[in-house]
Order: structure tokens, then C-alpha cells, then sequence
């Protein structure tokens, strides 16, 4: 089947079978920073947003998006021109392997835009779907610190 | 004040905003051309004959394009170790094989136009199985009358004790003094019996490979591998193509913690490929990671020991039987690991004697995982120097304060036990562990806590432990890297490194080494890295030996270039070359007060006199593996209810040598911590009585997440060791040592219960707690 979907701010026709799964059209689609962890809707690396929403996308048919705008993490940022909150984590050492951290980025800017300066309680409720093997969560946390902060500036 | 411009300073990854946009490629991300998929049968038999494979059926489905099994693929033996050649594991698997030996072993691979449709015929192929008598149970492994689970042809390529008739896949014995006299003059001798479990690795990036030709006819194989140079070799092995038509890929890579330095994808890739002439790629499904890649190596490990009245400990003896699961790769190296990274530690042992045996089972494969052996060897050694002082009433901090290895001193250890060979003698240069373990003291609030058994709530109590432990930097006179440079005419330079960044940072250390040794700004070094193609050899990442190894490669390279654009500034400022300096990219006469810019000697030795490339090379190898210290401390809280262990404090305080990036030592300590704290408390895979996974998933295998970690605090004890560049020593593994058996002591401290078996679930804690009826 074919369908529109607005990604990162574009609208593209897309093409896929009636039971693809959203992240698999997306890896396929050439937004290969959406990362496959698991597919069981787990570790989190495979996140995106759905309008303001993070969401496992291994987890949902492409068929049934509908009109919901699709984030993912380098439509927050690019490497000529990163997110504030994607220069916090570089920053303050939470990316190692880095394949959580389009997922941990997104879900921090989802955060971010409820609750502008988030508690550790917060933080830590909302990272709690997204896992990371490399830092220990340690820098990850005040990478999320450093972010609200930075985001605060920058508006 | 330090006196380095770029080494200590806490740079940001130079990777670091490529992987946080997305921009950065991991093996699945790598654009190939029209690639066929491959999905694996799995056996579901722990050990087997197989009979027949009947493909009939699948291999008329839609889009299947091959199926490969034993009866048509290459029989040669291999082990999927990644490490030196010849490797000192036993050559006991074969790309596919005609038996199955454990639940996930390889049967056959279906390779189609699409991932689904090789699923689908997946299921319509018909094995039939010739069931085998089974064996799980390591202790019984090698009693008479159980099955061999690896035939006699299985052998090892180096010299080293091996027999598959017996089950064994790898021994170990060294002694030195004489236990039976030290024993004797003991006041006390205790023995415990201490298991670890099996666990997964659990990178967030699934194993994935893929291969394709280049428009020469090589083949290319992008892998998310920890090994690339070896890789390639075994490759070659496999499939009989000659190195030279052989080029690896290591792009960014998901995590890797071991269980990457496997070469057992990119063979199959490779043979898809070959006789498909297509590209082809393999992505595991976590589940197939959890199963069918590797996992960390069970441990029964006996410790004895005899010591006088106040401690002093005359005799030690550590017997050690190691599961190797089904196939050996590591199954030598790990088990001697738990010795010789470890028992140096105590080097004022007088007896002392360390047996080790690694036996085969149906169960799955281990092989490296962080710690390599050291993480278990440390979970019974710190444990039982706990019940020695415990029991000789003194303060633990201070015993091993008195009792530790300390700067200058060796151990026979080092010389008895290496990797697959005897060792290499080493005197220790830096030691700060007795500093380690007073701030960590003061951190964690030791005295104001120890023997206190708090009670926080009733039945809540809290308790404090402490673990020790020491590790390597790199394999002496095995492990090699190189490096190789070049500079640009603006003055910037490339550095081509071997050495595999599977998100350590390995990239941006190796790069803060060479700008620091020629004064540049760290966005002068441009770096690339393990290609074989490409860059120079390295054995890889593992072994903690990228940042003492192939930064030793990089310093010694560096300088070399330095020579060389001194020599040249020498030509350009008319002047004799020892007058001259570097400083901020600029070559500097201080007598004349003259400079001239990197940018200018570039051009200048591109395209006005003496013209040259600016460039060099160098290989590193060392006789020397200064050992990194460290001390952990855990406060816990344990539940006498229900037998919850929440771990509410955990500090940790490690020499390092000279930390070349403050922020990716953290990191590192950090990452390994919580590793080592789930495995302590919730990480094991189990298995039912057919050998077949019972968890293998993440929601049936806990992992941490940002909501179960304690508050943590990492002390960088600065040392400098003269062997290590820029007095570097390794920090990598190290760090998953202490949390296990810290988390046991503080139980201990809290509940004087002792738990011998990992993990400590709540079932176990209350077992313990009513045995000692305290429940």
C-alpha cells in the first residue's frame, strides 16, 4: 500500500506492505538513525515521536500513523547544525556507542517540551523505556540537566 | 596544573555529534546494493546428529535464492575467538556442522530477496535429529561414561592442554612455594565455593554483518565486530579466499562489551556471498543474541586458604571449574584470566596454587565478556577476604591496605600464568590502590556506616561492603597495534589507527595522544579507523589494550612526525634543528624568537623544497601490562521481608594511570558498574531441563534502566605509570570487578547472611535469611 507521511517537517509517499512495521519502513525509507534494538518495545533505541509523543516505532503498523507528525532524531538536529539537546549529550559524556542516543534524545525532548526543568524523579520516569548499556545512566541524567538548561537559553 | 595541553583534559568524543544527530552509520545502516537476506535455523535439540535436512519444500518458496547447511558448505574447523594467531582456542566449529550441540546451535541458513521470505522458509524445513545423551552439568562434565560433546578431530592450535574425549576444552595449573607447609602454618584454614552465572553481554546494537564485492571482485565486509584484522584472517580460513581479496569494515559499532571480538557472522556472510555472487547481510534478532552469539562463562571457583591469627595468609589455593558451554572459543584464556588477573593482587602469599579447567556442556557458548575471568575470579576472592577478616576481627580496609601489590613489587603470578602461554614477569610501576581505598572510604561514609547495620525502616537495614580489584592493560608481547600518519598542507594531520572505537572512545583518546605530542589543537588530528584496507594492523578491542597499546603505537608515530617537521622547519628557518620547539602547531626558534606554522611546513614540503609526505608509521608491543586498581565500595539496603537487595550507594575509586580523558574514564567506571550491579542482582539467563532458554528477552532478562541505579560517585586517583603513554594504564574492564562481590560484603554487613551463588535474587536472600533464622 502507499501513504503520505510527514517526516522531520516533509511530506513523503511512502510504500510498504500492509503489515510493515513503522520503524522497518523508516530504516528502509533512508532514516536509518532510527535504531532496532529489540522489537519487542523495550530497549527504547528504535524511539521516535509521534506529534509530541516518544514511542517504541517497532511497536506500531506503518498502516495506522495516519496524520501524525514523525520525528525522528535528526529532525531535531543535524551534524551541520545540531539540537541544543544533542550537543548536551555530547557535552556531558552520555553518548558512548551512541545507539541508544536517538532514542534517549528524543525522549528527553518530549520531556523537555512538557516540563521545561525536569527533577531527577522526572528525568528518570522519562528515560525509564529507553536502555543504555555503555554509560550507566550517570551522564545520561545530567546530560538531561545540561539540555533544559541549554534549551532555556537558546529560547 | 597539569602540564599537557590536550592529555587529562576532558574532551568531547569526536564522534560524538555524529552519533547524537544520527549521521553516524552502524553495520545495518551501511547502504549495499540489491542485498540478499539471511535468517538462520536454530537447533532445537541440545545435542544431536542431524540426520537429514530436507530443503524440498523451502527451497521452492518465493525468493529463495540459496540454503547452506553442513552438506554443502566448507568443513573446516575454526574458533570464532578473535584474538592472536595462532589463537589459543581449540579449533571445534565449523561454519555449519552435522552435530548440533546446545539449543541455538547453527542447522542451516535460508538466504532470500526479502528478511520475510526467508522466515517463511525457515519453517518449512525439515530436519530430522538423532537424539544424544546430554550433559549440562559442568561438574560432571568430565566423569566417565558422559557423552563427548566434541569430536576427536577438535584440536587446539597452540600447545595446551586440550582433550575433547574427556569434555575438556582448556586447563590451567600454576603453584609456587608450598601449600601443604603453609597450611600447616595456619592457625585457620577456610574453603568456600562461590558460582557465577550465565549472563548476556546485551549491546544495544544486535551482531550484524554483510558482505558484497567491490567492483575489483574483493569482497567487502561491513561488521559490527570488535576485530576486524582478525576477522579478516579467519575469513580466510573459512572460505579459502586469500587475505589480499579480503577488505573489513568496522563502522560504527552498537557496544560491544566481548561479545563483538566473535567472528561468526561475517564467515557466513562472506560464503553467502561467494556463492551467490550477491551482497548479502545478517542482523540478529536480540532473541538469536541472547541464545545463539555468546555470553559470560559460569564459574565454580574453590578458594581455601590457611592464615595465622592476625590474618596473614600462608596458603591459598583457587580451583576453578569454568563452563564452556557447547564450543570453546576463550575457553583457555578466561579460565587462566580468573588466576593471573587476580591472585597477583595478594602478592605476599607465600603457597600458592591455582588449578582451572574449562569443560564443554550443551548449554551456549561463552566467551569474552568484559572482566574476562577477573570479574569472577574477584567475586570469590573478595568475598572470602571478608570472612577472613571478619574472622580474625580486623578492619578489612586496612588488611588489604597492608596485603596488597604495591608500586615496585611483583608477583610470581605474572610470570607463571599468560594467555595460552606461560607469562612474562612484570614489576609494578604505579600502584595507588591503598589511596583508592581511603577515599572511596571517606565517600561512601566506611567507618560511620561499617558494622552498623542501620535500620532504615523496620526490617530495612543497610549495610557497606568493599571489593578490590586489578587488571591488565593488554596481553604482553602478544597484543600489537600500529598507527600510521600524515600531514595535510594546512598544517592538520590523519591518523590512521588499527584500533577498533566500538563506543569507548578509543577514536578521540588515540586522537588527544597524537595532537598532544605535536602541540596542535585536537581538531588538527583527523582520525580513521579499522579498515583493513586502510589503516595499519591492530589485534583490536579487547583485553583493556587500545589506550596502553595502540596508544603507545600513536605516541611513538606522533614522534616521529615531530622529527620530521622539526627537521623541515629547520630547512625553512635556516637554522640548526635542536634550537627549535613546538608550540600551538608552530615550529619555534626561542633563541631568534622566529616560528613558522604547521601550514606553511605543509605546503612547503608538498610543493617548494625537499619535497616529502610528512608521514610515519609505528607498531607498538609491549612487555609490560601495568595493571590499573581499583577500590568499590556498595552501600546496600536489604529488605528482611522480602528479600530485596537495593543498592542505594555505589562508589568507586580507580588508578588508571594518568587519566587522558577525565570524562571517558567516568564513563567507562560507570558503564561498567552498572553492568556489574544488575549482574549481581538481576542478570542470569536459566535454562529448562532441555537446555533451551527460558528468558531470553528483555522483558524476561532485566537489565537497568535510569530508574534502578544508585547513587553513584567515581574517584579518579591520579597515578602515572612510566610504561603507558602519557603514563595512561587501561580503564575498560576493570570497573565490573567490584560490584558483585562489594554488594555481597555490604548484604553480609547488613544481615550476616553470606550468598556464594550469583545473582542474589530475593528468593535466595530469603532462603539465607531463614537458614540463619533471621528471616
Amino acid at each position: 500500500m502507499k501513504k503520505f507521511f510527514v517526516i522531520n517537517g516533509k511530506e513523503r509517499e511512502l510504500e510498504f506492505e500492509e503489515d510493515a512495521l513503522l520503524l522497518d519502513l523508516l530504516r528502509s525509507s533512508g532514516y536509518t538513525e532510527v535504531h532496532c534494538g529489540c522489537k519487542e518495545g523495550s530497549c527504547g533505541c528504535c524511539t521516535i515521536l509521534l506529534d509530541e509523543v516518544p514511542v517504541n516505532s517497532c511497536q506500531i503498523l506503518a498502516a495506522t500513523v495516519n496524520n501524525k507528525k514523525i520525528t525522528t532524531v535528526s529532525g531535531l538536529g543535524t551534524i551541520h547544525s545540531p539540537h541544543p539537546i544533542q550537543e548536551a549529550f555530547v557535552e556531558a559524556g552520555a553518548v558512548q556507542c551512541g545507539f541508544c542516543t536517538p532514542g534517549m534524545v528524543l525522549a528527553t525532548y518530549a520531556l523537555l517540551e512538557k516540563n521545561p526543568s525536569p527533577s531527577d524523579e522526572e528525568i528518570i520516569h522519562a528515560l525509564d523505556g529507553n536502555y543504555c548499556r555503555c554509560t550507566g545512566y550517570v551522564k545520561i541524567l545530567k546530560a538531561v540537566h545540561l539540555a533544559a538548561k541549554k534549551v532555556k537559553n537558546n529560547v | 596544573m597539569s602540564e599537557y595541553n590536550v592529555i587529562g583534559k576532558s574532551f568531547d568524543k569526536v564522534d560524538g555529534i555524529s552519533l547524537a544527530t544520527g549521521s553516524a552509520l552502524y553495520t545495518d545502516d551501511w547502504k549495499v546494493n540489491n542485498p540478499l537476506f539471511i535468517r538462520l535455523l536454530y537447533s532445537t535439540e541440545a545435542f544431536a546428529e542431524i540426520i537429514d535436512i530436507d530443503i524440498e519444500e523451502a527451497s521452492k518458496m518465493p525468493g529463495i535464492v540459496d540454503i547452506l547447511s553442513f552438506m554443502n558448505t566448507p568443513d573446516t574447523l575454526f574458533t570464532t575467538a578473535g584474538q592472536g594467531f595462532p589463537e589459543p582456542s581449540p579449533y571445534d566449529c565449523r561454519i555449519f556442522d552435522k552435530t548440533v550441540r546446545y539449543v541455538g546451535d547453527r542447522v542451516a541458513a535460508v538466504v532470500a530477496e526479502s528478511e520475510k521470505q526467508a522466515e517463511d522458509a525457515l519453517k518449512k524445513i525439515r530436519v530430522t535429529y538423532r537424539s544424544l545423551q546430554t550433559n549440562f552439568d559442568a561438574e560432571k562434565a568430565m566423569d566417565e561414561n558422559m557423552p563427548h560433546i566434541h569430536g576427536k578431530e577438535a584440536f587446539s592450535p597452540i600447545l595446551a592442554p586440550y582433550n575433547p574425549e574427556k569434555n575438556l576444552a582448556g586447563q590451567s595449573d600454576f603453584s609456587y612455594g608450598d601449600i601443604e607447609k603453609g597450611y600447616a602454618e595456619s592457625a585457620h584454614v577456610i574453603e568456600h565455593t562461590y558460582t557465577t552465572q550465565y549472563v548476556s553481554h546485551c549491546a544495544m546494537e544486535p551482531h550484524s554483518a554483510q558482505a558484497s564485492f567491490d567492483e575489483k571482485g574483493r569482497l567487502i565486509i561491513v561488521s559490527s565486530t570488535q576485530v576486524p584484522f582478525h576477522a579478516r584472517r579467519i575469513v580466510s580460513h573459512v572460505t579459502g579466499l586469500p587475505i589480499r581479496r579480503i577488505r573489513v569494515i568496522k563502522p560504527r559499532i552498537g557496544g560491544g562489551f566481548g561479545t563483538k571480538q566473535e567472528v561468526f557472522l561475517e564467515p557466513l556472510v562472506a560464503l553467502v556471498t561467494l556463492r551467490t555472487k550477491r551482497s548479502s547481510k545478517l542482523i540478529l534478532s536480540r532473541k538469536e543474541v541472547f541464545v545463539s552469539s555468546r555470553t559470560r562463562h559460569p564459574f565454580r571457583l574453590k578458594l581455601r586458604t590457611g592464615f595465622k591469627e592476625d590474618g596473614q595468609i600462608m596458603a591459598l589455593e583457587m580451583d576453578a571449574l569454568m563452563n564452556a558451554g557447547a564450543y570453546g572459543p576463550h575457553a583457555l584464556t578466561v579460565l587462566s584470566n580468573a588466576g593471573s588477573k587476580v591472585l597477583p593482587l595478594l602478592n605476599k602469599i607465600p603457597n600458592m596454587k591455582f588449578s582451572g579447567k574449562s569443560v564443554y556442556t550443551n548449554l551456549p557458548i561463552a566467551g569474552a565478556y568484559r572482566g574476562y575471568g577477573a570479574t569472577q575470579g574477584y567475586f570469590a576472592l573478595n568475598q572470602h577476604l571478608d570472612i577472613i577478616c571478619r574472622e580474625t576481627n580486623q578492619d578489612i580496609l586496612e588488611y588489604i591496605k597492608k596485603w596488597h601489590i604495591k608500586e615496585q613489587e611483583t608477583s610470581a603470578v605474572f610470570e607463571a600464568l599468560g594467555e595460552g602461554k606461560e607469562g612474562v614477569a612484570q614489576v609494578v610501576k604505579s600502584c595507588k590502590l591503598s589511596e583508592c581505598i581511603d577515599k572511596g572510604a571517606k565517600a561512601i561514609g566506611w567507618y560511620q556506616k561499617r558494622d552498623k547495620k542501620i535500620e532504615t525502616q523496620k526490617d530495612v537495614v543497610r549495610g557497606v561492603g568493599v571489593a578490590v580489584a586489578m587488571q591488565g592493560s593488554g596481553i604482553p608481547l602478544i597484543d600489537m597495534g600500529s598507527a600510521y600518519m600524515k600531514m595535510n598542507d594546512d598544517g592538520s594531520f590523519f591518523l590512521f589507527v588499527g584500533a577498533t572505537d566500538i563506543g569507548t572512545g578509543s577514536d578521540t583518546v588515540l586522537s588527544q595522544i597524537a595532537a598532544e605530542t605535536l602541540q596542535v589543537p585536537l581538531d588538527y588530528i583527523h582520525i580513521l579507523s579499522s579498515d583493513t584496507d586502510m589503516t595499519p594492523f591492530d589485534v583490536g578491542a579487547y583485553a583493556s589494550s587500545t589506550t596502553y597499546i595502540s596508544g603507545g603505537a600513536v605516541l611513538r608515530c606522533a614522534q616521529d612526525i615531530v622529527k620530521q617537521i622539526i627537521e623541515h622547519g629547520a630547512l625553512m628557518l635556516d637554522c640548526p634543528k635542536e634550537e627549535l620547539s613546538l608550540h600551538e602547531a608552530c615550529v619555534i626558534n626561542e633563541k631568534t624568537g622566529k616560528s613558522i606554522s604547521f601550514e606553511q611546513i605543509g605546503q612547503h614540503s608538498f610543493y617548494t623544497s625537499k619535497q616529502i609526505q610528512i608521514q610515519s608509521g609505528a607498531s607498538h608491543v609491549s612487555p609490560q601490562s601495568p595493571p590499573p586498581f581499583i577500590a568499590q565500595f556498595a552501600e546496600v539496603e536489604v529488605d528482611k521481608k522480602t528479600g530485596k537487595v537495593h543498592v542505594v550507594k555505589f562508589v568507586s575509586a580507580i588508578d588508571c594511570g594518568q587519566p587522558l580523558n577525565p570524562k571517558l574514564v567516568e564513563g567507562q567506571i560507570e558503564g561498567a558498574v552498572v553492568n556489574g550491579i544488575s549482574f549481581a542482582l538481576t542478570e542470569e539467563l536459566r535454562f529448562d531441563k532441555s537446555g533451551r532458554a527460558l528468558n531470553s528477552t528483555f522483558w524476561d532478562y532485566k537489565i537497568f534502566t535510569a530508574a534502578d541505579i544508585p547513587e553513584m560517585q567515581t574517584i579518579i586517583v591520579n597515578s602515572s605509570d612510566e610504561d603507558g603513554p602519557y603514563g595512561a594504564k587501561s580503564v575498560a574492564e576493570i570497573g565490573i570487578n567490584g560490584p558483585a562481590p562489594a554488594i555481597a560484603n555490604a548484604i553480609y554487613d547488613a544481615v550476616n547472611i553470606r550468598l556464594f551463588d550469583l545473582p542474589f535474587t530475593p528468593t535466595k536472600i530469603m532462603n539465607a535469611l531463614k537458614a540463619t533464622g533471621r528471616g
